[in-house]
């Protein structure tokens, strides 16, 4: 069954903090959520679906909707880490349409920023129990060398250059300056990314998101009561998700799981890349960005450094406005997952209710895309299609 | 490192790698049934799904598929995909080398390294 026309994003709600030392992760869980069914003109006892990653306190959802009392038929949980959220918008409006649930919930919230202070590459933390942990912990990697090998393997087959990457940064920066709660508010040049330091070759510090406490939140309903609501109806016109791994050791860095999610999304829509107007596109990194432009099919393989150099994601200015918020590179990544803030900056451009700076004229048709997990191991992507009616 | 022996005993499947580079040799896992060889090493052929997969003495021969130096560490040091003669490419640490000088392409050969008093980890060294 497809989910065409069959869910509709009726609430979204994007905590205005970065950094929340006396706030626990739960309390980030239902300020959210409530500002969301605020959003959307709803209360929480009209939630009967819930969803969130594996990094919410709690086995699943069972601490969660306890703690903000919820009464739900339908509970859902999968975890490709910082994408995990798109996913569930697959996931609810499957559930929508199959009658599990008619208004679901979707919340992130984190506070890694207060609960670590400490400088450094971040070590990862994963469970020895996975059978990839000897092949990999043992050696060093973290986020940042695992996204810098894609980065240093995308170069050599390609001839992306550093110069291209930063653009990415720029076009983040530019738009991030008319975001009051964004965490890096300065326009930066390609220069400026250029003369920071390199953390793990080919990357700089430019090159990386920022660390953020904070969360967001999004309500998915049926037609039916997204028309009897009072917001403008943001409907879901196709999704894809899809996995990628080291494949026995038959290793291509070049390029993402978002190569498959992809062309799901596009033909459950109906659509093709150049009938989208704004994308979201998760931004741990800014080769990130360059591989997922490729695989979701706005540039041909290879061609991604060529397709954001000189602006051409900056809202005004470029063929392709990428995340008017300023995104993960510039204003927030809350709990290290920026999928959830991917929809929400696409809800606000179907909406009309982006900055007027950086608002994309007649944005009818956006795209939301994550790629959670490491890119340089094992990963998941998930890609949403949304439409104002 | 910590970060292998608290991880090791979960992994009966894969003891004898370890007993194997405590010894000075680097083994891989081949099938039987397709006569693909893997990384990492597994008892089912993640390609046929045969359980006849046996344990091989590696070449310890490969190039570099990609690597990065993690400049904010203190040393800095070299991870990197490393594509064996045999064929599978595996993670691991570029040592005993000019960090400058590495690049994808190059030859590299294994640098077995004992980490702790029973631990060694499969790394590589420019050839
Ligand atoms: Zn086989």
């Amino acid at each position: 069954m497809s989910i065409n026309g069959m869910a509709y994003i009726v609430g979204a709600y994007e905590h205005p903090t970065r950094k929340a030392p006396d706030k626990s992760v739960a309390q980030l869980h239902a300020e959210v959520a409530l500002g969301a069914l605020a959003d959307a003109g709803l209360s929480k006892d009209d939630v009967d679906g819930y969803f969130c990653g594996g990094d919410a306190p709690g086995t699943g959802p069972l601490s969660l909707v306890e703690y903000m009392n919820l009464k739900v038929r339908h509970a859902d949980s999968t975890n490709i880490g910082g994408s995990s959220y798109i996913l569930h918008v697959n996931h609810a409006a499957q559930a929508i349409a199959a009658g599990k649930c008619d208004v679901a919930l979707i919340t992130l919230a984190g506070r890694p920023r207060s609960e670590s202070l400490q400088k450094g590459p971040p070590q990862r933390t994963d469970n020895p129990v996975q059978p990839d942990f000897p092949w990999e912990q043992a050696f060093g990697m973290t986020t940042l060398n695992a996204y810098a090998m894609c980065a240093m393997r995308h170069m050599h087959e390609f001839g992306t250059t550093s110069d291209q990457l930063a653009w990415v940064k720029v076009a983040a920066s530019h738009h991030a300056q008319h975001n009051p709660n964004a965490m890096l508010r300065d326009v930066v040049t390609v220069e400026d990314v250029a003369n920071s330091p390199v953390v793990a070759d080919p990357l700089r510090r430019l090159d990386c998101c920022v660390i953020s406490d904070g969360g967001g939140a999004v309500i998915v309903t049926r037609p039916e009561i997204a028309r009897s609501l009072k917001r403008p109806l943001v409907k879901v016109r196709g999704a894809g998700e899809a996995i990628k791994h080291l494949s026995g050791g038959d290793v291509d860095l070049t390029y993402s799981a978002g190569a498959r999610s992809g062309p799901l999304a596009f033909t459950e829509a109906g659509l093709k890349p150049t009938d989208i107007k704004y994308v979201s596109l998760y931004d741990s990194f800014t080769m990130t960005v360059i591989i997922q432009l490729e695989d979701l099919g706005f540039c041909r393989k290879g061609e991604g450094g060529r397709f954001v150099a000189d602006g051409n994601l900056i809202s005004g200015v470029g063929r392709l406005p990428f995340n008017t918020d300023g995104g993960g590179l510039c204003n927030n990544h809350p709990n290290h997952r920026g999928g959830m803030t991917k929809i929400i900056e696409a809800v606000r451009q179907l909406r009309g209710e982006a900055h007027p700076a950086v608002q994309v004229a007649n944005c009818d048709l956006a795209l939301a895309h994550g790629t959670g997990g490491l890119l340089g191991t094992r990963h998941g992507s998930a890609t949403l299609i949304m439409e104002r009616e | 490192m910590s970060v292998l022996s608290s991880s090791l005993h979960h992994h009966p499947e894969t003891q004898p790698f370890w007993s194997a580079l405590g010894e000075r040799r680097f083994l891989f896992k081949a099938c039987r049934g397709c006569g693909r060889a893997h990384w990492y090493p597994r008892a089912i052929c993640p390609f046929c799904d045969s359980p006849d997969t046996e344990w091989r003495n590696a070449s310890g021969r490969g190039v570099i598929y990609s690597y990065s130096i993690m400049r904010v560490a203190k040393p800095p040091y070299a991870i990197a995909y490393v594509t064996l003669e045999e064929g599978p490419t595996m993670m691991t640490n570029i040592v005993d080398s000019d960090l400058e000088a590495i690049a994808i392409g190059k030859p590299v050969e294994v640098a077995i390294r004992k980490t702790t008093d029973d631990e060694s980890l499969p790394m590589f060294k420019l050839a």
